[in-house]
C-alpha cells in the first residue's frame, strides 16, 4: 500500500515538474501554413490563381469541418489554419531568402505550395537544412528526391518522368503509325526533363519512331514562337512534344492553331489541361492532352464523393472547373490536414515528417501513396484524352481519356528515372 | 529554297517586332541621354489596353475589322497619356542628375507600372486573337503562316520610313538631330529643349505601345509581358549604335535573321545568338554599328 501511495505521489511530482518546465506541449489552437504560389508573372492565371484558389479552397473547408468524410472532422490537428500567401515569382535566389524568412523569423508551422521545378530544387536542401516540414505541391523534376534523400521535403504528386510516360504510352496506342516526333520545351530543368523523359521512353517503346535533330528549346516566357513553329512545321516528324505551361503554352496554341500546325501534326501537350476552360472554342480539336496526373478536364466526371464536392465547390467559389493546379495544391493541404491529425496540432517537424512518410490516402480525384523517394515523393495514376470541343455544352471535353496505374509509369523506389527508362522499364504493371 | 524563304520570312517578321519595339528606345535615348527601362512598360501597356478592348468591341458585337483601330488607338493613348505623365512629373525634374539615377529611375517606374497593371487588369491573361482570325492564313515556301504576323513586317517598313521622313525632311527632324548632335548649343539656337524632350518621350512610348498593341493578338497577354522585350530591345540597340534609328533597323535585322537561321539549323544556340552577335559588336566597334557621331568639346 505504503509502496503505491510513493508511486503515484512520485508520478504527480513527475508529471507537476513536466508541467511546470514547459515539458507536455499544450495542443495548438491555430496553426500558420505559408502557401507560395505565382502571384505574378506569365504563371499567375493559368497556374498560381487556380492553384492558390484550390489550397484557400480546402483550408477552408478543413477549418470549418466541412470536407466529405474521411476529412470531416475540425481543423489540422483539431487546430485552425491561417494561411500566408506568398508570391513565388522572382526566380530561386529571391524563393530562398524568402523561406528562409517563413522560416526563422515568421515562424510558420509547415510551407505547402511551389509550382516551379527550379524553385522547388533550390529550397529543397534548404528545408532539410532548416529542418522544415515541407509540402511540394506542383513542381515536376523528378532529381528532387533523385539527388539526395530527405527527411522534411515532401511531393503529393507524380513527377515529370510519369507524365512523359504515360504520354510516350498513350502515343504508342492510339497513333501505332507514327514515324517521327519533334519537341518544344522550356530551356530549363522542367523542359529538358520532359523531352529527355518522353524521347527516352519511345526509344524503348517505339524504337521504329525517329527523334528530330532539330528540337527546339526557346527560353522560358520567349511568348513568341513564330519561327519555332515554321521549323517544326517544315520538319518531316509527324507528332510535337511539348510541356509548356502557362502563357507560353497559351501563346503556343494560338500560334501554332493560326498556321494550322496542329493540324498537320498530332499535338503531344502534357500540361494542356490547364488551358482546357480558360481557351474555350480557341483550342484545338484532336490534341493529345495531359494534367500531370488525374486531375482538371481528365477527372472532371468522376463520381466520388470527394471529387463530385471538389468540382461542385470550386465551382459555385469561382464559377470555373477546377483545372489541374487548383486540385494539387487542394491536396496537398489536405496531405498536411492528414499529418496534423496524426501527429496532432502541437507536433515537431519530426513528428509531421514521421506522419506523413509511406501513408497512403484518398485524394479528391485519386489515391496518392507516399512510397517513393523513401516515402515522401507520391505515386499516382496518370493519363492523357483528345481534346474535343462539345458545342451542345459549349465547353472542351476530352474523349479517349486512359490511365495508366503509377506503376506502369514510374519506376521502382530507389532507381533513377533515367536508368529506370533505359533499362527498358523493369517492373513496369501496365 | 522553301526553307530559306522561311528562315527570311521569320526573321523579317522578328526582325520586325525588335524594331517597333526598340525605334523608341532608341530615339528617346538618342535625343535625351536616357536609357528607359520603363520602355518594357509601354509595350506592356500597349498590349493589355489592345486585348482589353478588343475583346470588350468583340462582345459588344463590333465587327472584327475595329480591332485595327483599337490596336492604333491603344497604341497612341498609351503613348500620349503615360509618356507625358512620366516625363513630366518624374523625369524633367531629373534632367540635371547623374544618369545612373535616371536609369534607377525609369527601373523604379517599370516595377511600380508592372504592379498597377495587375490592380488595373488582374493576373489572368487577355486573348484579343480576333484580327489575326480576321486576316487568315496563306501558304508561302511549303507551310501555313497567318497573315496578320506578315502584316507586322508592313507596319515596321511604315515606322521606318516615317522616322526617316520625320528626321530629314521636317523641321522636326532638323531640330531633333541638332539636339542629338549638341543639346547646349540646340538651347544656344533659341531650341525649346523642353518641350522637345516632352514630345520626344512620348514618340517613344507611342511606338513602344505601338509594339505591344499589335503584338497582343498572337499572344496570350499576361503579367511580366514588359519584362522580355526590353532585354532584346537593349541588345538591338546596343549593337545598332544607341541612338541611331539606322542602327536599330540594322540591329533588328542581324539579330531576327541569325536567329530564325539559327531556330532552323542549330536550335541550341537559338538563345546564345542574340547575345554572341552583341558580344561580337561589341568588341570592335563598342559604341555600336552606327553610333551617330558626338561632337567633341575643347
Amino acid at each position: 500500500m505504503k509502496k503505491r501511495f510513493m508511486t503515484h505521489a512520485l508520478g504527480m511530482v513527475a508529471a507537476s515538474a513536466l508541467v511546470f518546465t514547459g515539458g507536455i506541449a499544450q495542443a495548438k489552437d491555430s496553426i500558420t501554413i505559408a502557401v507560395p504560389s505565382f502571384l505574378t508573372g506569365g504563371a499567375a492565371g493559368p497556374f498560381g490563381i487556380p492553384a492558390m484558389n484550390g489550397a484557400k479552397m480546402v483550408a477552408d473547408a478543413i477549418n470549418k469541418g466541412t470536407l466529405p468524410a474521411p476529412y470531416n472532422t475540425k481543423g489540422f490537428g483539431g487546430a485552425s489554419a491561417t494561411l500566408i500567401e506568398l508570391d513565388e515569382g522572382g526566380g530561386a535566389t529571391k524563393q530562398v531568402a524568402e523561406y528562409r524568412n517563413l522560416v526563422e523569423k515568421r515562424n510558420v508551422d509547415a510551407i505547402v505550395g511551389y509550382i516551379s521545378s527550379g524553385n522547388c530544387q533550390a529550397l529543397a536542401p534548404i528545408a532539410e537544412e532548416l529542418k522544415q516540414f515541407t509540402i511540394f505541391a506542383t513542381c515536376g523534376t523528378p532529381r528532387i528526391f533523385e539527388e539526395a534523400p530527405r527527411k522534411y521535403v515532401f511531393r503529393t504528386m507524380g513527377h515529370a518522368t510519369s507524365d512523359n510516360v504515360a504520354a510516350a504510352m498513350y502515343v504508342k496506342e492510339k497513333f501505332p503509325d507514327m514515324k517521327g516526333y519533334t519537341g518544344i520545351n522550356q530551356n530549363y530543368a522542367w523542359g529538358q526533363d520532359s523531352w529527355r523523359d518522353f524521347d527516352l521512353t519511345l526509344k524503348q517503346i517505339m524504337p521504329n519512331s525517329k527523334a528530330s535533330e532539330k528540337t527546339q528549346f526557346p527560353k522560358i516566357f520567349a511568348g513568341q514562337y513564330g519561327s519555332e513553329i515554321s521549323a517544326m512545321s517544315l520538319d518531316k516528324a509527324d507528332l510535337i512534344h511539348t510541356s509548356f505551361w502557362g502563357g507560353d503554352l497559351e501563346a503556343f496554341i494560338f500560334q501554332g492553331a493560326a498556321r494550322g500546325l496542329f493540324k498537320k501534326k498530332i499535338g503531344v501537350m502534357t500540361v494542356g489541361g490547364t488551358a482546357a476552360y480558360r481557351l474555350g472554342k480557341k483550342l484545338p480539336d484532336g490534341l493529345v492532352l495531359g494534367a500531370r496526373g488525374p486531375y482538371g478536364i481528365l477527372v472532371k466526371d468522376r463520381k466520388s464523393v470527394l471529387n463530385q464536392w471538389f468540382v461542385n465547390t470550386y465551382k459555385n467559389i469561382y464559377g470555373i472547373y477546377p483545372s489541374g493546379p487548383a486540385y494539387q495544391y487542394g491536396q496537398a493541404i489536405l496531405a498536411a490536414k492528414i499529418a496534423y491529425d496524426k501527429a496532432g496540432s502541437d507536433a515537431s517537424n519530426e513528428q509531421l515528417a514521421d506522419a506523413l512518410r509511406g501513408i497512403t490516402f484518398e485524394s479528391f480525384s485519386t489515391t496518392i501513396e507516399m512510397k517513393l523517394g523513401g516515402g515522401h515523393q507520391a505515386a499516382t495514376e496518370n493519363g492523357y484524352g483528345i481534346t474535343k470541343y462539345d458545342s451542345d455544352e459549349g465547353e472542351n471535353v476530352v474523349t479517349d481519356v486512359k490511365f495508366y496505374p503509377a506503376s506502369c509509369v514510374l519506376p521502382p523506389d530507389g532507381i533513377d528515372s533515367v536508368d529506370w527508362i533505359n533499362g527498358g522499364m523493369k517492373g513496369a504493371k501496365c | 529554297m522553301e526553307t530559306f524563304l522561311t528562315i527570311l520570312l521569320d526573321g523579317l517578321q522578328f526582325s520586325s517586332y525588335l524594331f517597333i519595339v526598340s525605334a523608341g528606345l532608341t530615339i528617346i535615348f538618342g535625343v535625351m541621354k536616357i536609357l528607359n527601362v520603363c520602355h518594357g512598360s509601354f509595350y506592356a501597356w500597349g498590349a493589355y489596353t489592345s486585348a482589353f478592348f478588343i475583346g470588350k468591341f468583340s462582345e459588344m458585337g463590333m465587327p472584327d475589322g475595329w480591332g485595327f483601330l483599337v490596336i492604333l488607338a491603344s497604341a497612341i493613348v498609351v503613348g500620349l497619356v503615360l509618356g507625358f505623365l512620366i516625363e513630366q512629373v518624374i523625369l524633367k525634374h531629373m534632367y540635371h542628375r547623374d544618369e545612373v539615377l535616371i536609369v534607377l529611375a525609369t527601373f523604379g517606374l517599370f516595377l511600380v507600372l508592372e504592379d498597377v497593371i495587375l490592380i488595373a487588369f488582374g493576373t489572368d491573361p487577355y486573348f484579343a486573337y480576333q484580327p489575326m482570325a480576321l486576316l487568315d492564313s496563306v501558304e508561302m515556301g511549303g507551310i501555313v503562316r497567318d497573315v496578320y504576323g506578315l502584316t507586322l513586317i508592313g507596319v515596321a517598313a511604315m515606322v521606318a520610313i516615317g522616322c526617316w521622313f520625320l528626321l530629314n525632311k521636317t523641321k522636326w527632324g532638323t531640330i531633333l538631330k541638332a539636339v542629338i548632335f549638341d543639346r547646349e548649343m540646340g538651347i544656344a539656337m533659341g531650341i525649346n529643349v523642353p518641350l522637345v524632350y516632352t514630345l520626344t518621350f512620348i514618340g517613344g512610348a507611342i511606338l513602344g505601345g505601338l509594339g505591344g498593341a499589335y503584338i497582343a493578338p498572337t499572344i496570350s497577354v499576361a503579367p511580366g509581358l514588359g519584362t522580355e522585350v526590353i532585354v532584346l530591345s537593349f541588345a538591338v540597340v546596343v549593337v545598332g549604335g544607341m541612338g541611331s534609328i539606322m542602327g536599330a533597323a540594322i540591329g533588328s535585322l542581324i539579330i531576327g535573321l541569325l536567329r530564325a537561321l539559327a531556330v532552323h539549323e542549330l536550335p541550341q544556340v537559338e538563345l546564345f545568338v542574340v547575345f554572341a552577335v552583341m558580344a561580337v559588336v561589341l568588341v570592335f566597334r563598342p559604341e555600336g554599328l552606327f553610333a551617330p557621331a558626338k561632337p567633341r568639346k575643347i
